[in-house]
């Protein structure tokens, strides 16, 4: 899922992206993922791009942008973990294992590490509350975590 | 060459599913991919083909493979029809899910019953089958879809809510991967119905498995021409919980921040891009199927008062029998928890279940005597919701439920209403002050005013229903809201 950015932005990149998405009715938000997916994250300096092409202003669009959780203004790291604080998860002593992931990796919620290998998000649900705790490791899912299986989960895959 | 049935359901897959399949192709078997049957507890569970059917096994490892295949495993569950978790339960709208290859079209006979009875007679038999909207707010399918069939205008849409952002549920995304083509005949019944010619279906970011399921279902649809004019896209949202509220969800479609529109209009009247909209939950849609198949008749001889049917309970968290139980609405709480359940699954006392969601209300087992219907729960300041149940254990500290429910809020309110954007951050800091000790009367008697403001001030469920799991947790386990110097309070 995240392999990272696999090119640097452009302007032209970001138009390009743009025009494939012309015949969509109501077409932000798939543009968006388009360019997350292409370049890692949406680069605030294509949020004027992606406006004069759609003819909206950049506030309409950096506001969409900024609304939704998923959007990055920068790159996440190589290994993206979200992990599961929603109550299914919680009753099985999520909140334990994600504990002691984020002070194994001296991170923040949302933090990367320093050397760019793992970002640790929050996620609301992952509709995997009967394999609870569970995470999303790059996409793939893993469920009753523990602190060990959690560790296991974001060295192995 | 043995065939062999492994669960591709995400479910599966983060318990080892994968290794599993992998493990059953090396061995030189012929390994069909499906659906979970719902058993979470039991997965990896994988189905042996033999003369006699399918034999299940589970919980599987590679490591088993050997022995399943040789006849001689400890993990065998024999015919799974006949499991009795199975078997006790009435799978209408999951029938195939678990069984089919999600991948594999059906013949849509139930579409082309649809279209031989007409649009008017279509929505009769929905009407008279009693299906509730099972989103959660309830709202009877058949008027909905009569409203939009009767609004003035020559585009019209149906919408599928897949934005199941709800703790504890993933029906709709055991669906989306199990039985994919259930949920697009249903919508291109609903189509037919209201005289829509395109659909869309908004799904989660937090669901990448379901999507590329659903996605691929939907060319299969599409190319081999089932679903004639109609055409459905799939859309994704971007990690927002409040776009499951069906006014945000349509201006999230739309291109929008995901806020709520104030109504009237009706989505009905005016919905996605202001033309006549029918917005259905995954499983209402997947539903109508069997509806059409059956009588509207035969599915409202289920069910008890006006909670018709059967609903897919989803069992999760602290609980033995994790899963899908799809039954009649009437079951108690009781049984769903303890009988079907089998209680807390670290052996431990069941303290207080969740129903419902984020947005639901914390039932003690004092009120485990309530029946599953959308009525006699409201009665008891409950709600159904999308039909999630999160069961926590003694040790739950429902202190820190409620501020979780208030903080919740608070991270994905869209802003556009004040007691939902700024109370829930001031009822977070309330309750800390409580949970340390700090004027723990004055500070509850406060976050119940906030309550009843966020209750009656707000325009959408996410301010007006997170005070039920506050006020439930109060209400329920005033204990835990009783400072204790020892820190065991908070």
């Amino acid at each position: 899922m995240s392999d990272g950015p696999t090119s640097d932005w452009s302007p032209d990149g970001v138009r390009q992206i743009v025009a494939a998405h012309a015949g969509l009715e109501g077409p932000l938000l798939p543009i968006l993922h388009a360019i997350q997916a292409q370049f890692g994250c949406v680069p605030p300096a294509a949020v004027p791009v992606v406006a004069e092409a759609l003819n909206l202003t950049r506030a309409e669009v950096h506001g969409v942008v900024s609304f939704y959780h998923d959007f990055r203004d920068a790159p996440a790291g190589r290994r993206v973990v979200r992990l599961c604080r929603a109550e299914a998860c919680q009753s099985m002593g999520g909140e334990a294992a994600a504990a002691d992931l984020l002070a194994r990796l001296a991170l923040e919620w949302g933090g990367t590490t320093p050397d760019g290998a793992v970002t640790v998000e929050p996620v609301y649900c992952l509709g995997l509350c009967a394999v609870a705790p569970a995470a999303l490791v790059d996409g793939e899912p893993v469920g009753r975590l523990d602190a060990r299986r959690l560790a296991d989960a974001v060295d192995a895959r | 060459m043995t065939r062999v049935y492994v669960p591709r359901d995400s479910a599966a897959l983060a318990v080892g599913a994968e290794a599993v399949a992998h493990a059953f192709v090396a061995a030189g078997c012929e390994v069909v991919r499906t659906g979970s049957r719902g058993l979470f507890w039991l997965e990896p569970l994988v189905e042996v083909e033999t003369p006699e059917g399918r034999r299940a096994f589970g919980p599987a490892t590679p490591g088993d493979v050997a022995a399943i295949l040789a006849g001689g495993s400890p993990l065998a569950l024999g015919d799974m029809a006949a499991h009795p978790w199975l078997a006790a339960q009435n799978r209408l709208t999951f029938a195939r899910c678990g069984v089919v290859d999600p991948l594999v079209a059906p013949a849509f006979d139930a579409l082309a019953r649809a279209r031989e009875m007409g649009p008017d007679a279509l929505i009769a038999a929905v009407t008279a089958s009693g299906l509730r909207g099972r989103g959660g707010a309830g709202f009877p399918v058949g008027v909905k879809w009569r409203t939009v069939r009767e609004a003035a205008g020559e585009h019209k849409y149906v919408v599928c809510n897949a934005d199941e952002g709800d703790s504890g549920t993933f029906a709709d995304r055991m669906l989306m991967e199990g039985d994919p083509f259930a949920l697009i005949e249903g919508l291109a019944i609903a189509a037919f119905a209201v005289g829509a010619g395109k659909g869309f279906v908004y799904s989660r970011s937090e669901y990448p498995h379901a999507n590329a399921t659903f996605a691929a279902a939907i060319e299969t649809a599409r190319t081999k021409g089932l679903l004639g004019s109609f055409d459905i896209e799939l859309r994704v949202g971007a990690g927002a919980y409040v776009c499951g509220e069906e006014t945000a969800l349509l201006e999230s479609l739309e291109g929008r921040r995901g806020q709520v529109r104030a109504k009237p209009p009706l989505p009905a009247h005016r919905g996605l891009f202001g033309r006549p909209t029918a917005v259905n939950n995954v499983l209402s849609l997947a539903t109508v199927p069997w509806i059409v198949l059956n009588g509207g008749e035969a599915y409202a001889a289920l069910g008890t008062g006006r909670s018709r049917g059967t609903m897919p309970i989803q069992l999760a968290g602290n609980v033995a029998r994790p899963g899908l139980y799809e039954a009649p609405f009437g079951l108690t709480l009781r049984e769903i928890v303890e009988d079907i359940g089998g209680g807390a699954a670290t052996g431990r006392p069941v303290r207080a279940v969740q129903c419902g969601g984020p947005l639901g209300a914390y039932f003690p087992p004092a009120l485990f005597d309530t029946p599953y219907d959308y009525e006699a729960f409201a009665a008891r300041d409950g709600l159904i919701g999308h039909g999630g149940i999160v069961v926590f254990d003694d040790t739950v500290d429902m202190a820190a439920q409620a501020r979780f429910a208030l903080e919740f809020c608070a991270i994905e309110s869209c802003g556009k209403c004040t007691p939902c954007r700024i109370g829930s951050t001031r009822g977070v800091e309330t309750l800390d002050r409580v949970r340390a000790g700090v004027d723990v009367a004055g500070g509850l008697a406060l976050v119940e005013d906030l309550c009843e403001t966020l209750k009656f001030g707000s325009l959408c469920a996410l301010g007006g229903f997170t005070p039920y799991p506050v006020m439930s947790a109060i209400r329920h386990f005033p204990e835990d809201f009783a400072f204790r110097p020892d820190g065991g309070g908070t």
